[in-house]
Formats: C-alpha cells, sequence, structure tokens
C-alpha cells in the first residue's frame, strides 16, 4: 500500500527516468529514418504530443493530490481557448488593439496579452468551482467517484456555457497565412507549432522547477503522497488544494490555447474529445507522476501522428485509446508506476 | 498545570464510537506512555489530540489553550508534533525534503536546525538527497521522528516507535526517545514494547476498550501483576537483557 | 393542434420516456447498485441500435446510392415471421449480446483497476463506435445513416397510429426490464452489489469475488442499455453517428438517474419521465429556455445541484445495511486502494 503509493505519486526524477526518456525520443526519431514512417508525422506527433503533455500534467496532479479523475479537465481547456478569442475579439479589439501575423506566427500580438488573462481566469474558476463544489464534498467525504461525478456535471455545464455563448461552430482566433518552413527529409513545419513548442517546453519546465525548489511545489507532492501527514507537519492542504487547482487548470487552459493555435480552430466538443488522449497519456505513464505524464504524452502523440500513414486520421482518438487499453492489460500502473 | 490534559475524551470514525471518555495527562518534562491491547483506541486518542479525528465530546488542552476544535495544521503550530503509527514519512520526497515538510511552517532560516538532526541521526545526514521510500524501516522510523523535530516541538506523540523493527534497532530508538526527551521536550508515547517503555517512563496509562483502565508511575505498573499478566507477557527475562543498560 | 395531432405527439413522447428509462435502469445497475462510473453510455446505445438496425434492415440499395456491405433483412426471412415478427426479438437479444461482450472486454481490462478507469474506458469505447461507424460506410453508411430499418408489427395497424402500438411495445419492454432488475437488485447477488459499491475493502474481505460481481453487473446494465438502443431504433427508425452525441445519449441518462434517484430503480424511471418531460417540454418555452445549450448547460448544472444537496436524489433508494466507512477528520480524499 504504501509501496503502491510510493511508485504512483514519484515524482523525482531517477537515472533510469532520464534513461527512459532519451530511449523514447531518440526511439521516436529512428522511426521517423525507417522508409516507410514518414518524419513529417513524428514531428508533428511531438508537437501534437507537447500539447498533450501540457494538458496531462495538470490532470495527473490533480489526480496525484485530490485523487479524483477530472473529467471536466478537457472543458477547462475549451474555456482557455474560447476566453482568448473572447478576450482577443471583445476587450483587446474594443481598445483599438486589432493585429495577426506577429513575427513568423498567424496569430497576432493580442493573442499574446490574452493568453495569460485567459489562463488566470480559468484557474481562478477552477478555484471558485473548488470552494462551490468540491471541497464541500471532500468535507462530507465522498468517494472519489462521486467527485469524478461532480466533475462530470461541470463540464457538461462548462460546455453548455461555451455552446450558449459562442455557438456550437467552429470559430478561429484572427489569422494571417504564413509559410511553411521546409526542413530537410520533407518536414514541414508550421510557424505556429514552434510557438506550441516553445509555450510547452516553458511550462513543462516551470512545473519540474515548481515541484522541485519551490516550498508550495514540495507540500503539494507531499500531500499527494500523505496528505494526513502533510496536515500534521502543518502543512495547510487546503491551501495546496486551491494552487493544484490553479496550476492544473492553469495548465490545461494553455493546453486548450495551443489546441485552437496548432488546430487553426477550436469547437466547443475540442476539450472533451481530448480527454482521452489525456488520460490515455496520464495513465501510460503512471497516474499521478506528471513525469510520467510528459513521457506518455510523448508516446501517445507520435504513435497517433504516425498512424494517420497508414489508418484515416479521424481515428487518432481511437489509437490513444487502444495503446490505453494495451497498456492497462500488459502494465496497469503505467511506464513509471511501480507495483504496489 | 498538566501540559497536555486530556478529560473525558469521546470519539471516532462515521457512527462507530471508539474512545468512551478518556482522560490523560502530560506534565512539562515527563515521558508518558500509554498500552492497551490491539484496536483498543491508542491510536485514535492520539489522532483525537492532534485533530485528525473528530473531538465528540470533552476537552483537549495543550499549555492551557482548548486545541479540542483546532484543525491538525494549528495544533502542530502551537508546539505539539506527531509521528504516526505507520505512513509517517513522504516516500516521494528526499530526506531533506521530508524535513523542510516538518519545518513547513517555519519561515526563518530552519538549517541549523536540519543539521542538527543530522548529527543526531548520522543515518540521514550521510545521504540526505536519498528518497525515504528507499530506506530501512528503522531509518524511516528516524526520519519520521526527526520530521516531527523540526518545528522545536514542546511535546512529541510518537505512536509505536519501535513496531516492525529489528530488536537491536529498537534499543537505539529508544536511546534516541530519551535523549530527546533529555533536551527537554516532553514525550507521550504508544508502545507495544510495554516493558521497555514502561521503565523509562514517568508515568503510564493501561487503556482498554476505549476507556481508562489504570494509571500509575512507570515501574508501578512494571510491577503490577495484573499488567504483567495482561500485557506484559511472560517474557520478561528476555525483555529485561535486551533493555539499554 | 387538434386533439388526435396532441395524442399522437404525447405517445411519441412517452415512447422516449420509456427508452430512456430503460437506459437509466441499465444505467443504474452501473452506478446506483454497484458504483461503476460509465461515461459512455453512448457507446452501448449506439451498438444496440446498429446491431438491431443492420441485423434487419434490407441490403443496400444501389440506386439510392447506399454502399455499405451487409442488411441482414431477418425481418423479412420467413421463419422469423409467423404473423408475430419474431425477428424483433432476435433483434434485441443480438443488441443485447453484443453489449455484453464489449462489456466483457472493457470490464476484464478495467474493473480489477481503479474506479475511475473504467469512465475513461467507456468513454475510449463510445468516441470509438462513433467513429467506426462515422468513417467505416461499408459498415452502416457513414454519416449519411441508416434508414429503412424496420417497423415491429407493422402489419397491425395503420400508420397513423403505429406509435400507439410502439408505446405498447416500449411500455412492455420497459416493464419486463424494471421487473428482472428489480428482482436482481433485492436478490442476495444485489445486495452484493450495494456491499461493494459501500465497501469494496470488506467485501472482499469477506470472501465476495469483487470482480466476478462488479463484471456481472457492469454486463447486466450494458445488456439492458443495448436492448434500449435496439428500441430506440425501431422506433425512431433512422440512425447516424450524430445520433450517438454524448449530450442526448448520455448526459441527459446521468442527469435523469441521479434527480430521480440512484440506487432505485423506481426513481430511474421517474427521472427519464420527469427530465424528458421537461427536455421536450421546454422546447416550447419562449428565449433562452428552449435553447438547446442552455438545457444543457442545466443538465450540468442539476447533476452538480443534485450531488450537492441531495444526492439521495427524488426517491432515495431504500437502505437497509450501515453506512459506508468514514475517514479520519481531516481526509483530502480517499486512499488510493
Ligand atoms: N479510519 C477508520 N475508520 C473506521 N474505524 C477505524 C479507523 N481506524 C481505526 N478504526 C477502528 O478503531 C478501533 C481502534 O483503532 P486504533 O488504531 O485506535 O487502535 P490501537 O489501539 O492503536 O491498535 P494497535 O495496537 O493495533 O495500533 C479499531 O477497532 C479499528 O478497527
Ligand atoms: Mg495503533
Amino acid at each position: 500500500m504504501t509501496a503502491l503509493r510510493t511508485a504512483i505519486r514519484r515524482i523525482s526524477l531517477s537515472w533510469t527516468a532520464w534513461h527512459t526518456t532519451a530511449i523514447i525520443v531518440f526511439g521516436a526519431f529512428a522511426l521517423g529514418l525507417l522508409p516507410f514512417v514518414k518524419m513529417g508525422l513524428v514531428v508533428n506527433g511531438a508537437i501534437l504530443g507537447a500539447i498533450i503533455a501540457v494538458g496531462a500534467i495538470g490532470l495527473t496532479l490533480i489526480y496525484g493530490i485530490l485523487n479524483f479523475a477530472n473529467i471536466a479537465h478537457g472543458d477547462y481547456m475549451t474555456m482557455g481557448a474560447y476566453l482568448t478569442l473572447f478576450i482577443v475579439g471583445g476587450a483587446l479589439s474594443a481598445l483599438g488593439m486589432e493585429a495577426q501575423g506577429f513575427g513568423p506566427f498567424t496569430f497576432g500580438y493580442p493573442t499574446l496579452i490574452a493568453l495569460p488573462i485567459a489562463v488566470a481566469l480559468v484557474a481562478a474558476g477552477a478555484i471558485a468551482l473548488d470552494v462551490a463544489i468540491y471541497r464541500r464534498l471532500r468535507d462530507r467525504g465522498v468517494s472519489a467517484v462521486v467527485l469524478a461525478m461532480a466533475s462530470l456535471g461541470v463540464a457538461i455545464a462548462l460546455r453548455g456555457l461555451v455552446q450558449i455563448v459562442w455557438s456550437g461552430d467552429a470559430q478561429h482566433l484572427p489569422r494571417q497565412s504564413k509559410p511553411v518552413f521546409h526542413l530537410p527529409m520533407d518536414v514541414r513545419v508550421p510557424p505556429d507549432a514552434i510557438f506550441v513548442a516553445l509555450v510547452a517546453l516553458a511550462l513543462v519546465s516551470a512545473v519540474y522547477l515548481t515541484l522541485t525548489r519551490a516550498k508550495m511545489g514540495k507540500a503539494m507532492r507531499a500531500t499527494a503522497d500523505n496528505p494526513q501527514l502533510a496536515l500534521v507537519s502543518g502543512i495547510d492542504t487546503q491551501r495546496v488544494i486551491w494552487w493544484t487547482w490553479g496550476m492544473g487548470a492553469a495548465l490545461a487552459a494553455t493546453a486548450g490555447i495551443l489546441l485552437a493555435v496548432f488546430q487553426a480552430q477550436m469547437l466547443p466538443s475540442m476539450g472533451w474529445r481530448f480527454l482521452i488522449p489525456l488520460f490515455a497519456a496520464a495513465i501510460l505513464g503512471g497516474i499521478g507522476s506528471p513525469y510520467g505524464a510528459l513521457v506518455g504524452a510523448f508516446v501517445i502523440g507520435v504513435a497517433s501522428e504516425v498512424s494517420t500513414q497508414w489508418i484515416n486520421p479521424s481515428y487518432k482518438p481511437a489509437v490513444a485509446f487502444g495503446i490505453l487499453i494495451v497498456m492497462l492489460l500488459a502494465r496497469p500502473r503505467g511506464i513509471f508506476g511501480s507495483s504496489g | 498545570m498538566a501540559l497536555l490534559e486530556v478529560s473525558n475524551l469521546v470519539a471516532g470514525y462515521g457512527e462507530t464510537e471508539i474512545l468512551h471518555g478518556v482522560s490523560i495527562s502530560v506534565d512539562e518534562g515527563e515521558i508518558v506512555t500509554i498500552i492497551g491491547p490491539n484496536g483498543c483506541g491508542k491510536s485514535t486518542l492520539m489522532k483525537a489530540v492532534v485533530g485528525l479525528v473528530d473531538v465528540r465530546s470533552g476537552r483537549v488542552t495543550f499549555s492551557g489553550a482548548d486545541v479540542s476544535a483546532l484543525p491538525p495544521q494549528r495544533i502542530a503550530r502551537s508546539g505539539l508534533c506527531y509521528v504516526p503509527q505507520t505512513d509517517n514519512v513522504f516516500p516521494s520526497l528526499t530526506i531533506r525534503e521530508n524535513l523542510e515538510m516538518g519545518a513547513f511552517v517555519r519561515n526563518d532560516d530552519f538549517s541549523e536546525r536540519m543539521d542538527e538532526m543530522f548529527d543526531m541521526f548520522p543515518d540521514l545526514g550521510s545521504r540526505p538527497s536519498l528518497r525515504a521510500g528507499s530506506l530501512s524501516g528503522g531509518q524511516r522510523q528516524m526520519l519520521a521522528i526527526a520530521r516531527a523535530l523540526m518545528l522545536d516541538p514542546v511535546l512529541l506523540l510518537l505512536d509505536e516507535p519501535s513496531a516492525g523493527l529489528s530488536p537491536g534497532m529498537v534499543g537505539s530508538v529508544f536511546e534516541r526517545i530519551r535523549g530527546i526527551n533529555r533536551a527537554g521536550v516532553s514525550l507521550l508515547l504508544v508502545e507495544q514494547n510495554a516493558r521497555q517503555a514502561l521503565s523509562m517512563s514517568d508515568r503510564g496509562y493501561v487503556l482498554s476498550s476505549g476507556e481508562n483502565r489504570l494509571e500509575d508511575e512507570g515501574q508501578a505498573l512494571l510491577d503490577n501483576a495484573e499488567v504483567a499478566r495482561l500485557y506484559l507477557g511472560g517474557s520478561r527475562d528476555r525483555t529485561e537483557s535486551d533493555s539499554p543498560k | 393542434m387538434d386533439i388526435t395531432g396532441i395524442a399522437s405527439y404525447g405517445a411519441g413522447f412517452a415512447i422516449m420516456a420509456c427508452i430512456y428509462a430503460i437506459f437509466a435502469l441499465g444505467l443504474n445497475v452501473h452506478w446506483g447498485f454497484t458504483g461503476l462510473f460509465n461515461i459512455g453510455i453512448a457507446g452501448f446505445f449506439a451498438l444496440g441500435a446498429y446491431t438491431s438496425a443492420l441485423l434487419t434492415t434490407q441490403p443496400p440499395d444501389p440506386a439510392l446510392f447506399e454502399d455499405f456491405a451487409f442488411g441482414g433483412n431477418i425481418a423479412e426471412y420467413a421463419p422469423l415471421d409467423l404473423g408475430v415478427d419474431l425477428w424483433f426479438a432476435v433483434a434485441l437479444a443480438a443488441a443485447g449480446a453484443v453489449c455484453a461482450v464489449i462489456a466483457l472486454l472493457i470490464g476484464y481490462v478495467t474493473l480489477r483497476l481503479r474506479d475511475d478507469y473504467l469512465a475513461i474506458a467507456t468513454l475510449g469505447i463510445a468516441e470509438s463506435v462513433r467513429l467506426f461507424f462515422l468513417n467505416e460506410k461499408w459498415a452502416a453508411n457513414g454519416s449519411k445513416g441508416l434508414y429503412r430499418i424496420p417497423k415491429f408489427l407493422d402489419e397491425w395497424v395503420s400508420p397513423e397510429h403505429y406509435d400507439y402500438l410502439y408505446l405498447v411495445v416500449a411500455l412492455v419492454a420497459l416493464a419486463v426490464l424494471y421487473l428482472a432488475v428489480n428482482r436482481a437488485a433485492s436478490s442476495p447477488w444485489g445486495r452484493v452489489l450495494r456491499a461493494i459499491r459501500e465497501d469494496e475493502v470488506a467485501a472482499e474481505a469477506s470472501g465476495k469475488d469483487v470482480f466476478a460481481f462488479k463484471m456481472q453487473a457492469f454486463v447486466l446494465g450494458a445488456v439492458v442499455m443495448g436492448i434500449g438502443g435496439a428500441l430506440y431504433a425501431h422506433h425512431i427508425r433512422f440512425l447516424a453517428p450524430l445520433t450517438f452525441d454524448p449530450l442526448l445519449a448520455t448526459f441527459v441518462i446521468w442527469a435523469m438517474l441521479m434527480i430521480g434517484g440512484a440506487g432505485n430503480n423506481l426513481g430511474a424511471v421517474l427521472g427519464a419521465f420527469a427530465v424528458w418531460g421537461i427536455w421536450t417540454g421546454t422546447q416550447f418555452l419562449p428565449g433562452i429556455f428552449s435553447d438547446p445549450d442552455f438545457r444543457l448547460f442545466m443538465i450540468g448544472v442539476l447533476i452538480v445541484a443534485v450531488i450537492l444537496i441531495r444526492p439521495a436524489g427524488i426517491l432515495p433508494e431504500r437502505r437497509a445495511f450501515s453506512r459506508r466507512r468514514i475517514p479520519d477528520r481531516a481526509p483530502i480524499a480517499e486512499p488510493p486502494p
């Protein structure tokens, strides 16, 4: 039991963990070198993986500390994307800030201003929902599935809200076409993909530093390990939980914006549809482990993208699901979870 | 007035009541041991004192202040620290991080305190970046105690610190406990190694089915025939030869 | 609308309410009795509906630009006719059987693991089934959908009165399933399920094969949902991947069960009629109330509100056993299993 917790909540990076990453990353690109696999798909998959990682790390943090599967996580992503759209199209354009094609990117500088505001709003909203809903349920001592059930309700309501305000049709941020970068091996990278990768990299590093260096980050790991011991050590676990919601939702919102930028459109169902890759990545890596989620996301991203060489691209979520099922059969605790 | 005063404490889980009015006290500088059969509520008593289990009626006062309704993190801040019976370290955190978590509420520089801990428990000091989950049982217990000491507690609650340890390790844990007490920390102990614990205690309580059964000085309880028969078993000779000189 | 119009509208409403009540009963077996968190009801709904439809419809007609591969056409198969359309029973049974097989597979993979893994797996199945029928045009005509799904006992009444007949069929199906599920729930088997829901560790400790019981409950609930899907197929007589949008094929059913009273079969049926009544009734309201998006929003709010304010729903479950083990005062959540 203790061993299980140890394993599942393991965050610190061990020697083998770095090696596994190296093997997986090099393995993926070696895959791209094979004559029958397009390197372009591998690169695309890595970028998709970066978006999945940003979402899945938040999901797994929430799982580790609050102990339930946040079904609304995808809809936090959707909210992030639509709030950005709202700020860009509403407030900022009213202030006369209208532009597209910032630097090499398709979107304009207003999007860069709107992004942190939207992310902060979603984070604040997630904390407010904890106060209004989840904290009450926790105090009542309900089981994890009831919390997940409540988050399903939240997911439905958020989706409804998005559709009321923005309708069910596809929307997109103001954009201007930009030339794609041509790399060797017939790899074409749209400039926005570079933005996506840079933001994801920065966020993953920030999460890593927070969890290993910041006092609150360490307290989050401690609470994930053993909430009661955290309490008697004087840690205010309610605050830890709010930080977790804040971080998790901020990551989700950013993932949503990145996805909207990467796909050049947004739909109210985008987050809900993204739940499968998110959970597949988190479970693949060992749920509760942010590091595992990162690796899991990379595997899911590359695998589902490369699969499109042979099968219909719209099956990508099904491919992620298939990998998840195989993983659950072979090693239910995930790559970085050990036995319990 | 006693440092810790528990009077007529009633507590339990859900609909079951485990403690039906328990009273104990610990004076400044004392070592007090609680013994009793398995499942009689010793751990529940400790959890109620530190706020992990609701106090349904009765009072817990610490340094004269009523703490019965305080949340655990507030109780810890007031200088009453607790080492649980099981799961008493953060396994995925390193030794150093475990101690930092013990000092979570301190906003001052506690590196000196951490060095003291590393001196007191050299096993921990030699590899501070090892994950607690990879430590042996004895080392874990030491880390758990060190973690609780990071706040410079006035009173330390130890729930079965010697459980599951090798006989040699048991002796060394008891030796540390005595040292902690000599340094001025009052101690409330729950122990299965009743003989050893009582022999170094000022006073002891016998709990049974969630109620006080007996209370006396440590030595007196050891000499009590009923206690010996019920709770100390027949292994008097062996245990005595084990106990530290 | 004249009186016959209202009556036939009412019959159509009642048929859908009965079908939803069947889904709610199936979900009650999962969630209400056993605590299994299925968020992919749409998957079983679709599997049941497509199975029954594909078995019974005629093979594709090139003149109608249909290019799917298989139409079982058992509705035209003489030995199954005998004047009472026996094929209908065969189709329902097949719908249940397909769902049972899929439930066995998902259950085998996830029911030994954490509770929420089942949720993810059901979600994955629902999405995969939807993607399959959307992309594999040969299977069921893709997004154009299957139509020409036959009517049960078509010859017995005139088309304008057919709904009344089908209402009787739906009511009979609901009654049979209700009695069966009720019977199962009040049997010793049902009591074990509830013991598992309340305290899995204790149930395991008392020698119950928790995995086997969960599996049986999961399969039973899935079969009920599959039959519901088949009844839907022969009522609406048109199926497309869009039919199985999570909103109307999963979320609404959750709202029905939560509001009616999880754990109580009568509550599930009542919840289905009430929520479906509100759902269809609000169409006639002015302004935002008839906006389907607003109704979606309200479904979510209702689910949360029920959990917070009245977790037992309108008709609470009758409890004949002790409450669940309550954690210490300051839990963050349940410890992992
Ligand atoms: N979280 C809980 N929920 C419900 N009952 C509990 C819980 N924890 C303990 N109990 C019950 O409370 C009773 C007292 O437990 P407690 O741990 O206080 O005993 P103890 O005297 O410390 O025993 P031991 O010597 O085994 O440590 C036992 O019957 C136990 O089963
Ligand atoms: Mg105990």
